[in-house]
């Protein structure tokens, strides 16, 4: 069989069109300094670690990611958070870590930290525009068919779920289903929701191991981003929930043991290493 | 009615901020949009407080006021306030005019300054017998009369049920809003409704009504645009003026998007009603270009400080009255001190006793029933970058052509300079850039040459 290329390629390549076009089309306060930094401040940081734990062949895609996906999401008034956060978010994945798997998404916790502890940081859920949203949807839908991917059902399952809930909240409040379908149209483009989708919650790293697991662990998460927002008005409901209902994930993999996932790229990783419990991702 | 407010002259340059330094010499106040609604919303915490303005020219009989709100509010949660503040916190926000001058290239001199300022506006519907409020599932939680207003505090169990009680009781509210209040009602809330007491309202001796100000406490950052929709005529304006503690405010569930500004336009502004006029089409063709989907950021400032001033910052005493509960009753009114060396510059010493800011974010939405789905919810950011509306005006010094060596170039750069600046205007407004090369007595723009002119020389 041919091997495919792997995927986190295709998500970088993703991710890379997703801010060029949110640089040239819409008002971003994101700086290109700010971005360059975060990048480099997650590779020069990847690297720290795989030298200090002297592992080979794990490659640059994962702090790539981590990087673009904070500049996608995080802003800032100053100049030194982005760095210092994909910093800490790197370091978070190799530090934080239970039987070998990292707890925490990596840029789910930088931004999490950066909106609890630092200062003149925030993200602008709703800075991407309803057409935007539009094209995420499209070219997610457009993944999904061209990869066949299974663990991508944690995108559209926490889709389904948040906008399930959303929709029944919506028929409760007495709206008519004509602006049942507006609201509802309006939250399901909401670019945010859609990067979280697409990028955080389906990442299989820091997701639990089992099938079932996953996918219980992905309807919780739903679950708390509508509370979040629909119960205690709050914006970022499902960045929080990601954030807090990790450290379940753990718990899930010991009740509901399944088979670690494995980027392509580390296949030889994963034979080496997997026997002892360290799989960097 | 409209306040002018001219304060004294202001010598205005930060190497600082950003490279400007000029006069203030016009501004486009919130007055410019007809039916614009006001509203200053005060938050910290959960610990909210609204003032409304309403700009309502009806018969003050059939004035009438619907605002959900998260409780029954007590009588000490609501007052009549100061339309002045209003005036006060546009003058100090909108949308401005800088001018300065090019030095004599031949004879390099410096500048000087000054400005002006005014402001304020919103309407609302209103009036109708009896069916028990209990059958209509309506209870009439509190009623108080406060200044010239007579408010009920209701709580209902039925949209139309509600509906039809509002009218009963003589208030003019527009055909289909039972569908419009009932999400309000499923969330609980409650719903505060003023009239005009007319014998109340001849004591205060106000021709215009004065705002409304509730406080309370709710986990909602949010404005109830939808339910001021039910009878939408057109896309209407809203300008918000938001008072936090820590950064600036913005919309999270639209687009938050800065007004293009600071850069350079035709000196022509300044006369008249030019730039009012400026701003107004620009304002308009921005919102057009955005498909009425976004929400205008027009100013976020400290309002410890102006850098330079428009108008004097609003003092303790206004911005208690404006509602900003965290600062200290008699915190007195700190007289502003130029900084040594730096006349222009006005530093305020912290409102309040220097321990808590107070930011001002003004957000202006022109909005349709069709492209805001849903209520705007609002949130604080961490971020704390001054920003302005600004238009700068650069007038050319006056140099003959062959005054000294440097005039020439200065001159041709002038001309640049001005056909630059007149495609800016025509670009911004979506206006006609011949009809603005004409008022600039600009030479209409040569024949482009054909490009293949000049090739075999």
């Amino acid at each position: 069989m041919k091997a495919q290329p792997d995927a986190r390629l295709f998500q970088i390549g993703f991710q890379a069109a997703l801010l060029t076009a949110g640089v040239l089309l819409r008002d971003f306060s994101l700086l290109p300094l700010q971005m360059a930094l975060a990048l480099a401040a997650a590779a020069a940081t990847q690297a720290c670690w795989l030298r200090a734990l002297r592992l080979a062949n794990v490659g640059y895609l994962s702090p790539l990611i981590t990087g673009f996906g904070l500049s996608l999401l995080l802003r800032a008034d100053t100049l030194w958070v982005h760095p210092l956060v994909a910093a800490l978010a790197i370091s978070g994945k190799f530090l934080i870590r239970v039987r070998g798997k990292h707890v925490f998404n990596p840029a789910n916790f930088g931004i999490g930290v950066a909106l609890l502890a630092l200062p003149g940081t925030w993200v602008s859920p709703g800075q991407w525009g309803n057409d935007l949203g539009l094209a995420v949807w499209l070219i997610g839908l457009g993944a999904l068919v061209a990869r066949r991917a299974s663990r991508d059902d944690a995108a559209f399952l926490f889709l389904a779920t948040f906008l399930a809930l959303t929709a029944a909240r919506l028929w409760q409040l007495g709206h008519s289903p004509l602006r049942l379908w507006e609201i509802l149209s309006h939250q399901a483009l909401n670019g945010g929701l859609l990067l979280f989708a697409f990028f955080m919650i389906s990442d299989p790293m820091s997701l639990p191991d089992r099938p079932l697991a996953r996918r219980l662990h992905v309807v919780l998460v739903a679950v708390f981003a509508f509370a979040w927002q629909f119960f205690h008005y709050r914006p970022h409901g499902a960045l929080w929930g990601l954030l807090c209902l990790a450290p379940l994930v753990p718990l899930w993999d010991f009740l509901l043991p399944g088979q670690r996932h494995n980027w392509r790229g580390n296949r030889s990783l994963h034979n080496n290493v997997a026997a002892q419990g360290k799989i960097p991702g | 009615m409209r306040h002018h407010l001219i304060a004294g002259l202001l010598a205005v340059c930060s190497a600082a901020s950003h490279a400007f330094c000029g006069f203030y010499v016009g501004k486009a106040d919130a007055q410019l949009f007809n039916e614009a609604s006001q509203v200053i919303v005060v938050r910290d915490g959960d610990k909210t407080v609204v003032s409304m303005l309403n700009d309502y020219r009806g018969e003050l009989k059939e004035f009438a006021l619907v605002v959900p709100v998260p409780a029954v509010l007590q009588k000490g949660q609501i007052n009549v306030g100061d339309q002045a503040t209003f005036a006060r916190i546009d003058a100090y926000s909108a949308p401005r005019l800088a001018e300065y001058y090019d030095g004599n290239p031949c004879d390099r001199r410096v500048l000087e300054m000054r400005r002006d300022a005014v402001a304020m506006s919103a309407p609302v519907p209103a009036s109708a017998a009896p069916q028990s409020a209990k059958a209509l599932g309506v209870t009439v939680e509190a009623s108080y009369t406060v200044g010239e207003y007579d408010i009920v505090i209701l709580s209902a169990t039925q949209s139309d049920g509600l509906e039809t009680w509002l009218r009963q009781s003589g208030y003019r509210i527009p055909a289909q809003s039972a569908k419009a209040l009932a999400p309000y009602i499923r969330q609980n809330m409650k719903f505060f409704v003023a009239r005009v007491n007319l014998a109340e309202q001849a004591k205060t001796g106000f021709r215009m009504l004065r705002p409304l100000q509730f406080a309370y406490e709710s986990e909602k950052f949010m404005l109830p645009i939808r339910l001021g929709m039910a009878n939408a005529n057109g896309p209407q304006d809203l300008i918000a003026y938001l008072l936090t503690k820590n950064g600036r405010v913005e919309a999270s569930n639209y687009r938050t998007v800065k007004l293009p500004a600071n850069m350079d336009l035709p000196v022509f502004l300044k006369q008249g009603d030019e730039f009012r006029h400026f701003y107004k089409a620009m304002f308009a063709e921005q919102a057009k270009k955005e498909g009425h989907r976004v929400v205008f950021t027009e100013y976020f400032w400290d309002m410890g400080w102006c850098d330079p001033c428009a108008a004097d910052p609003l003092s303790p005493e206004e911005l208690r009255k404006a509602g900003v509960f965290w600062i200290g009753k008699g915190a007195g009114s700190p007289q502003p001190v130029p900084l040594p060396g730096r006349p222009g510059l006005m530093p305020r010493p912290m409102p309040g006793g220097g321990a808590q800011p107070v930011m001002l974010t003004r957000l202006h939405v022109r909005y349709t029933p069709e492209t805001f789905p849903e209520d705007l919810m609002f949130q604080e950011t961490g971020d704390r970058q001054n920003f302005q509306t600004r238009y700068v005006l650069r007038h050319p010094a006056k140099v003959e052509p062959n005054a000294c060596p440097e005039a020439k170039p200065y001159l041709d750069g002038v001309r640049q300079r001005q056909e630059q600046e007149a495609q800016q205007l025509a670009t911004l407004t979506g206006g006609d850039i011949n009809a603005i090369r004409k008022k600039l007595d600009l030479p209409p723009a040569p024949p482009a040459k054909p490009w293949w002119d000049g090739l075999w020389k």
